[in-house]
């Protein structure tokens, strides 16, 4: 445990020192999402009708955005080894750059995408069940991503061969993601979907880290 | 508890199809040095990987005290100090913090004391709260090793830990070898210079072999 929590605190320190990487992430989100509104113009009922899919894939485009550095960094300094050399166990390791990852992208996206539903004329209620969804299935994504991250390691155009791998993986999560918004037009329950999101993030947090660490020792070879 | 003994026997490995090197064996006791000497893709990183695990030896066996260490690879690794030819140093964090972080990441709190026997040792009280990307080659060399020093593991495994050091930086490199050695530790460096410590054991690896047919 107190391999995971150095870790995890060595790389929040470490993107607390650059925070420029994170606050690029956060602006795409931003610009990308504000762009669906100027395009189609101020039609609220139609925006509000497409905010919960635009927003989510946004906010996954984003999150594969800081993902080719999670591994690649350590990989280029050494840092890699010591992460297979410690005596404790690499699944663990690979979970915790994960959590890294989603504290410094999956929660931030969460908290920007209400403000960002303003814009799209969403409702009340609306607002808060988007920023309960992303905060329920960002984790999903940041485990899958960093799955990908890891097999595509040390491979030329690793970035775009990341997205390749880890999107069709995403769907699954951005289509209850999205539909759970609707739910609320619609009447359905909205904790049924979060339910299966819930349940999407337990099955990437039960078998990611294994592939993950598989995938970092094979690039340590 | 028994002393610390290292046996490898009969150890091969193939990167890429090519046999590196086939049926190395050699021991190694308290208080001995190996010097991995060889050519340019003779296989000595190769080796050194090897008996961390990183690399998966085609056949042979790694044995720490009679038992084989692939049976408890956990408990192996924390026995190991790695000194890659990558310092395995974060830029953007200083010395002290990379120091300590790769304690805590061994599971292990640092304390305070034995940091400041590894900073003296390598001079490195001036440059500990600068980033370790505005350090120079060899600095950040001594900053690395004197994690080595840290880990207090009985075996270090060094991949030319003499490079981009300075001859007073060396010295204080043979003189922590040393005092490493003395209380019963083992090393196993590959290098092309002369490490420089009496009574040191060398093991020469051959230039590449080729591919059989």
């Amino acid at each position: 445990m107190t391999g995971f929590l150095a870790l995890l605190s060595r790389d929040l320190r470490l993107v607390w020192r650059r925070p420029g990487d994170i606050t690029v992430v956060l602006a795409f989100f931003v610009v990308a999402t504000v762009l669906f509104p100027l395009g189609i113009g101020p039609q609220t009922n139609i925006l509000a009708r497409i905010a919960a899919g635009v927003l989510w894939c946004t906010a996954l485009f984003a999150s594969m955005l800081s993902l080719d550095r999670l591994f690649a960094a350590d990989h280029e300094d050494g840092s890699l080894d010591l992460l297979l050399l410690a005596p404790w166990p690499l699944e663990l390791a690979a979970l915790a750059k994960c959590a890294a990852h989603w504290i410094v992208t999956g929660l931030p996206l969460a908290v920007l995408a209400p403000l960002l539903g303003v814009t799209f004329g969403l409702p009340p209620d609306a607002l808060i069940a988007l920023a309960a969804t992303l905060l329920v299935g960002t984790p999903t994504l940041s485990l899958i991503g960093g799955l990908a991250a890891a097999l595509t390691l040390g491979a030329r155009r690793g970035g775009a061969l990341l997205a390749l791998l880890a999107l069709p993986l995403c769907v699954p999560t951005l289509i209850f993601g999205a539909a759970a918004i609707e739910t609320l037009m619609t009447g359905e329950d909205l904790w049924a979907h979060i339910a299966i999101l819930a349940a999407l993030a337990l099955v990437a947090l039960a078998t990611t880290p294994w592939a993950m660490a598989a995938a970092l020792r094979q690039a340590g070879e | 508890m028994a002393p610390p003994f290292l046996d490898v026997a009969e150890l091969a490995c193939r990167r890429g199809g090519r046999p590196v090197f086939d049926r190395l064996s050699f021991a190694l006791g308290a208080g001995e040095l190996l010097a991995l000497t060889g050519r340019n893709g003779s296989g000595k990183t190769t080796l050194l990987r090897a008996l961390a695990l990183l690399v998966r030896p085609e056949a042979g066996a790694i044995l720490w005290q009679g038992a084989n260490v692939q049976d408890d690879p956990e408990s192996w690794r924390g026995r190991l100090a790695w000194l890659g030819h990558l310092d395995g140093l974060k830029g953007d964090l200083t010395a002290r913090e990379n120091l300590l972080g790769a304690e805590r990441l061994r599971g292990r709190p640092a304390a305070d004391d034995r940091l400041d026997l590894a900073l003296i040792a390598f001079d490195l009280h001036a440059l500990v709260h600068r980033p370790v990307r505005t350090l120079s080659a060899g600095q950040r060399r001594r900053t690395a090793l004197a994690r080595v020093m840290l880990t207090q593991a009985p075996l270090w495994l060094l991949d030319e830990p003499l490079t981009a050091l300075d001859a007073t930086a060396q010295q204080a490199f043979r003189t922590v070898l040393q005092q490493h050695l003395a209380h019963g530790g083992l090393a196993i460096a590959a290098t092309h210079a002369d490490l420089g410590v009496p009574g040191a054991r060398t093991v020469e690896l051959s230039a590449p072999q080729k591919a059989l047919p």
